[in-house]
């Protein structure tokens, strides 16, 4: 069914997504095989359940400050603003996070969920390793025992966070099936879980997934946009002109989004890799230059052939490393009410020198989409309007990779 | 009557139970699959399942899983499945066939598209592994227009509501998942089995397919003794696997191993 104008409209102003069956739209959803249903089920109980639970956001909001060490600040990036020209770039430091990710905003919250589900095993998988990270770093905390799938291809590639996770007491499962990267990591952790249900809890890392996923990881990340709502009207007396943010699976993405889609005058940009560019074929941006498919529990914008065959994806920062993206990016796509872009390989690399440059901040290449673009942006705007970039993670991972491309020894 | 229930029907009245052969097409080639096919009818076949091999395959083995590897790798799709049963259908016009697979290829062939080719080819139901109920109206719709079976998995896990809600929708026949796992794993617990079969047959008189882990003749006869229906599938892959490069070797092998589980199926019964 094509989407009115008028479905755009009423789908911005009242917005109110997902559904109870977890739909954006047509997209979303619960596309699993008979045998996780079940624990899905439980798990959508478990959520509803917790998320109304005094006890529990008690516990995950002291969990976010002491120990992620929330809340993350707003840093009015001057120099960098000044350099580009235009706009004035303001980054939501969640590189500052335990971990240095956002992504342990997500894992705090799903741990404690399955410690009160009295699940004793979890397992997650994971790309650029940041999830991985995050995810075995709450397992250790809270005494549980933790197995991430990764890659063999993002093992290579991303082997200070492999280490991180093993000194973490996780144990790291190379993934050797398919193109051995995030999406094939995916498979095997759904394939893990289907086997050892009755213990196993399965935190996913990103906003896909079937549903409640995709609601869930995002209201555990919308405390980045919640904060950055608040941070900027303190700062600059107004809400922001812009957001950016890196779009991979879309957590840290639809984490700053999410609190400000009824605030029309802001303008919302997701930004794909477009790795060797998007006209290459060789890219990460099923938003900007894929279809509308099934993958991995929901339905949602995808990198397939025309027979449906999921296709390898190319990006320098591994995080980004995947063809399909959470379903309701998909949404605010065909409602109009985000606009999806792309950075290729180059320009993040560029972008991750300038910030690291002038700011003195290590970016993580997939960040570095986020503040490429963002520097592009501001360009065409004034000098008093703003945009919030979110800064997702560090850099620190990424500076072995870096060194190799530039030919440097370490 | 479709074949599917036709088959259903006549193997009641000879007192027999179905063995359900299932080999991914296109592994490792499609004239392999096509001759493979008859040969499999030839050695005590009922019905065919033929995997529609996909790049993500959530809920198989790593057995199922290469074969599909290296299906893609031969240049293998959903179109490519529907055309080598339309050969197979040159020559055989009464054994079931049904196909198993994954959502997407179907979504960007265009659901209706897809049934019409498939029903018109002679393929008799679908199996969507990750597809449930709750998604399906739009599926089921285009399945009912060309007269296409939709068969649906139920699990271990698989509450009475969940039973009943698969079994309102489901055609020619249920396939029961034995264990809690993926394609190709682990060992059955046949007295957990035969207990949930009992559950699922106080919801539905549809004949009740069991499959994941049925390795050899003697669990084979061990579940026909439980259910209307035997699938096989990562065992005769591995007859693929083990006989690598030499086909006709592969193929001797599922037909003596199908030839074995047949006869202590009938056995049994």
């Amino acid at each position: 069914m094509p989407i009115t104008n008028n479905d755009k409209q009423s789908a911005v102003k009242d917005y109110n997504f997902p559904d109870e069956r977890g739909h954006f739209g047509p997209y979303g959803g619960i596309f699993v095989a008979e045998t996780l249903m079940e624990s899905i089920e439980e798990l959508n109980k478990a959520y509803a359940k917790f998320m109304q639970d005094p006890d529990f956001l008690a516990e995950l909001d002291a969990d976010l400050q002491d120990y992620v060490g929330r809340p993350s600040p707003v840093y009015h990036a001057q120099r960098l603003s000044n350099e580009v020209g235009g706009a004035q770039i303001y980054l939501k430091r969640e590189d500052l996070n335990h971990t240095g990710a956002h992504k342990i905003n997500n894992t705090v919250g799903q741990a404690l969920l399955a410690k009160r589900m009295g699940k004793t095993r979890i397992i997650a998988e994971t790309g650029a390793g940041q999830h991985g990270v995050a995810t075995a770093t709450v397992a250790a905390r809270l005494g549980l025992e933790c197995v991430v799938y990764m890659g063999a291809e993002d093992i290579q590639r991303q082997s200070p966070n492999v280490y991180r996770m093993k000194l973490l007491g996780a144990k790291v499962v190379a993934v050797t099936s398919g193109s051995q990267t995030l999406k094939d990591a995916l498979n095997e952790a759904l394939r893990d879980w289907v086997t050892n249900i009755d213990n196993t809890y399965y935190i996913i890392g990103t906003v896909a997934g079937p549903h409640p996923y995709p609601a869930m990881v995002r209201d555990f990340q919308t405390i980045i946009g919640r904060e950055g709502r608040e941070q900027m009207l303190t700062k600059t007396d107004k809400l922001p002109d812009a957001l950016v943010a890196c779009v991979g699976g879309g957590s840290n993405a639809i984490g700053l989004f999410h609190p400000f889609i009824a605030d029309e005058s802001v303008a919302i940009y997701g930004v794909e890799a477009a790795g060797l560019g998007v006209e290459t074929g060789k890219h990460s941006a099923p938003l900007c230059a894929g279809k509308p498919g099934v993958l991995h529990g929901n339905r949602t914008y995808l990198m397939a052939d025309e027979n449906g065959e999921i296709i390898e994806t190319h990006s320098i920062s591994a995080g980004l490393d995947y063809p399909g993206v959470g379903p309701e990016h998909s949404w605010l796509k065909d409602i109009g009410r985000a606009e999806y872009v792309n950075i290729n390989d180059d320009e993040a690399l560029a972008a991750f020198h300038q910030l690291t440059r002038v700011e003195g901040i290590i970016p993580a290449l997939e960040s570095s989409h986020a503040v490429a673009y963002a520097t592009k942006l501001a360009k065409t705007m004034r000098k008093d309007q703003s945009i919030l970039v979110c800064l997702s993670g560090r850099g620190d991972k990424d500076i072995f990779t870096i060194a190799k491309i530039e030919g440097i020894e370490l | 009557m479709n074949r599917l229930d036709n088959c259903f029907k006549a193997l009641k009245e000879a007192n027999k139970k179905a063995l359900i052969p299932f080999i991914t097409a296109g592994d490792p080639n499609k004239d392999f699959t096509l001759s493979c096919m008859h040969s499999m009818v030839e050695a005590g076949a009922d019905i065919i399942e033929l995997g529609v091999p996909f790049s993500d395959p959530m809920a198989d083995g790593p057995v199922i899983q290469k074969a599909s590897e290296r299906a893609l790798e031969g240049g293998m799709s959903l179109k490519g499945v529907i055309a080598i049963v339309k050969r197979f259908r040159e020559t055989d016009q009464t054994t079931p066939v049904v196909l198993m697979g994954y959502l997407n290829p179907i979504e960007f062939m265009g659901y209706d598209a897809f049934a019409k080719a498939a029903a018109n080819v002679g393929v008799d139901g679908a199996l969507t592994v990750d597809i449930p109920p709750e998604e399906s109206d739009e599926l089921l719709a285009a399945y009912e227009k060309y007269d296409l079976s939709a068969i649906f998995l139920l699990s271990p896990t698989s509450n009475n509501i969940r039973i009943k809600k698969i079994a309102d929708v489901a055609k020619g026949y249920i396939y029961y998942v034995s264990l809690k796992g993926v394609t190709g794993a682990g060992h059955l617990e046949l007295d957990e089995v035969q207990k949930k079969v009992n559950e699922i047959k106080q919801i539905t008189s549809l004949p009740l397919a069991i499959g994941f882990g049925v390795k050899n003749a003697e669990i084979a006869a061990n579940i026909a003794k439980i259910g209307d229906a035997v699938v096989v599938g990562s065992a005769l892959i591995n007859c693929i696997t083990d006989h690598s490069g030499d086909e006709e070797q592969g193929q001797q092998a599922i037909s003596d191993l199908l030839h074995s589980m047949r006869n202590s199926m009938d056995t049994a019964v």
